[in-house]
């Protein structure tokens, strides 16, 4: 109990102390994290939305290996990206490897499945309730997917959360392809099992903080924007029902 | 008068329920159809099938070229925007430029009296306005051929009657043709020129409006008999 009561002591130290080791981890966590997010979900809210309209042969199959990606061990997606990155790799004349463009590849790619799937399903749910009504006026397949995805835009906040989540909560990924260099690619999980391992609680614990409170702000930031959007928009309309 | 629509022997299977079975109908520019029958007799399926959202699994579709379709729908969806970019999309996605797209939505807008809410968010409004909003919508289109789903089912009765009222003067000011469902029997004898009663995805009466609730049914179709009794649907 007092080693934890010390160990919480010494990291709240650290973070009212603007340490800057711990404080230029945290940045980098969050810039690496971030910029994987918005490249993962530009792209995967694009395909998920698509997916969610488009009818097409192997669908289906396409959809399995979609959701089969969602549990993707993050540490098999460092090892590809590793092996993609690497010198005799098809990606290594970019000469990304143990960099944070690197780290910020494996995240995308890791975060991808998340946002392409859970959009695929938010727009899919709305084709099924009243994507006739725009078929209706002529919108087309992809122009649908657009429009559905735009009006379901406060439900699709809940992925950006999601995909953030995943991203800035990984630790094998980046830790592969990375290479936890201090002061260059470590990052706050990375730091922490590095620093756990060490024995240097206090730094590990402070970083713990920081990650949690950071989830925390962005879920309540994200969850009162909803909030006042859906109130100043109207609820959700019963959906109507074939006779 | 031509066809505006003619369906032949049309039949459509939902995995292993028929919801239409071989269907005729034929309706003219100008004529004003109304489906009746029963919950799932498969008025919205007929419906769907005309508009071109369900294709057939058996039969022919052949709709004039033309027609410009409209659809009004049980409960319309109203997308997260305004009144008035509700009105306009609809516009857009058919073709018209934005700018032109406001302006023809605000004047379908005033049809409706619905002006006055042009900036407010559509889903903020009432039942009866939304109803009267999808009616705005199409109407801008300026179609020839309206199809309406129960299009006052789910209204309270004043804001029946007004949406009601303006598909009367719709329909008396430009000759449009109708095809609606509903189980509302006076709305239908105060709308329909025709009345088409299905039973199981049949149609086992298609006559003038007049005929189908003075002449005695129960020797030549004694469902569609039993449903005006109210003893059936």
């Amino acid at each position: 109990m007092t080693t934890l009561t010390d160990t919480s002591l010494t990291a709240l130290q650290l973070l009212t102390q603007l340490d800057p080791v711990l404080w230029s981890i945290v940045g980098r966590s969050l810039w690496v994290s971030v910029l994987a997010t918005v490249i993962a979900c530009g792209l995967g809210l694009l395909l998920g939305a698509w997916l969610g309209v488009a009818r097409f042969v192997g669908r289906d199959a396409l959809l399995t290996v979609l959701n089969t990606l969602l549990a993707l061990p993050s540490v098999v997606v460092g090892l590809l990206v590793y092996l993609l990155l690497s010198r005799t790799g098809p990606l290594g004349y970019l000469g990304w490897l143990f960099s944070l463009k690197a780290m910020v590849l494996a995240q995308a790619v890791l975060v991808l499945p998340v946002v392409t799937a859970l959009t695929r399903q938010c727009v899919e749910d709305a084709e099924r309730n009243h994507g006739e009504q725009l078929q209706s006026l002529g919108a087309k397949p992809w122009l649908r997917s657009i429009l559905l995805a735009w009006d379901e835009r406060y439900a699709l906040l809940t992925v950006l959360i999601a995909a953030f989540g995943r991203a800035i909560s990984e630790v094998g990924a980046v830790m592969v392809v990375g290479g936890n260099i201090e002061g260059f690619t470590r990052v706050m999980t990375t730091a922490i099992a590095l620093e756990t391992s060490k024995g240097d609680l206090p730094l590990a614990l402070a970083l713990g903080l920081v990650l949690m409170t950071v989830v925390l702000l962005l879920n309540v930031l994200i969850s009162a924007l909803r909030r006042w959007r859906q109130r100043m928009d109207g609820a959700d309309p019963v959906q109507g029902v074939l006779a | 008068m031509s066809d505006v629509l003619n369906l032949c022997d049309v039949s459509v299977q939902f995995d292993k329920h028929l919801a239409l079975r071989g269907v005729n109908l034929q309706m003219q520019a100008g004529e004003r159809v109304a489906l009746v029958g029963a919950n799932g007799c498969g008025k919205s399926t007929l419906l769907r099938v005309a508009h071109g959202l369900l294709k057939v699994s058996a039969g022919q579709v052949s709709v004039a070229s033309d027609v410009r379709q409209a659809m009004v729908f049980q409960r319309p969806h109203m997308l997260r925007t305004s009144v008035l970019r509700f009105v306009a999309w609809g516009l857009w996605l058919q073709g018209a430029s934005w700018r032109e797209a406001h302006v023809r939505a605000m004047q379908a807008l005033e049809r409706v009296n619905l002006q006055g809410v042009a900036e407010r968010t559509a889903r903020t409004l009432s039942g009866g306005q939304q109803q009267r909003l999808a009616l705005a919508r199409a109407w801008a289109l300026k179609p020839n051929f309206v199809l309406l789903d129960e299009p006052t089912s789910s209204l309270d009765p004043h804001a029946k009657r007004d949406v009601e009222r303006l598909l009367a003067d719709w329909v008396a000011a430009e000759e449009t043709s109708l095809l609606f469902s509903s189980h509302n029997l006076g709305q239908v004898k105060r709308l329909a020129t025709r009345v088409v009663y299905l039973e199981s995805g049949r149609v086992l009466a298609d006559l003038p409006v007049d005929q189908f609730f003075n002449q005695p049914l129960g020797e030549s179709h004694p469902e569609a008999h039993l449903f005006l009794k109210g003893e059936l649907g």
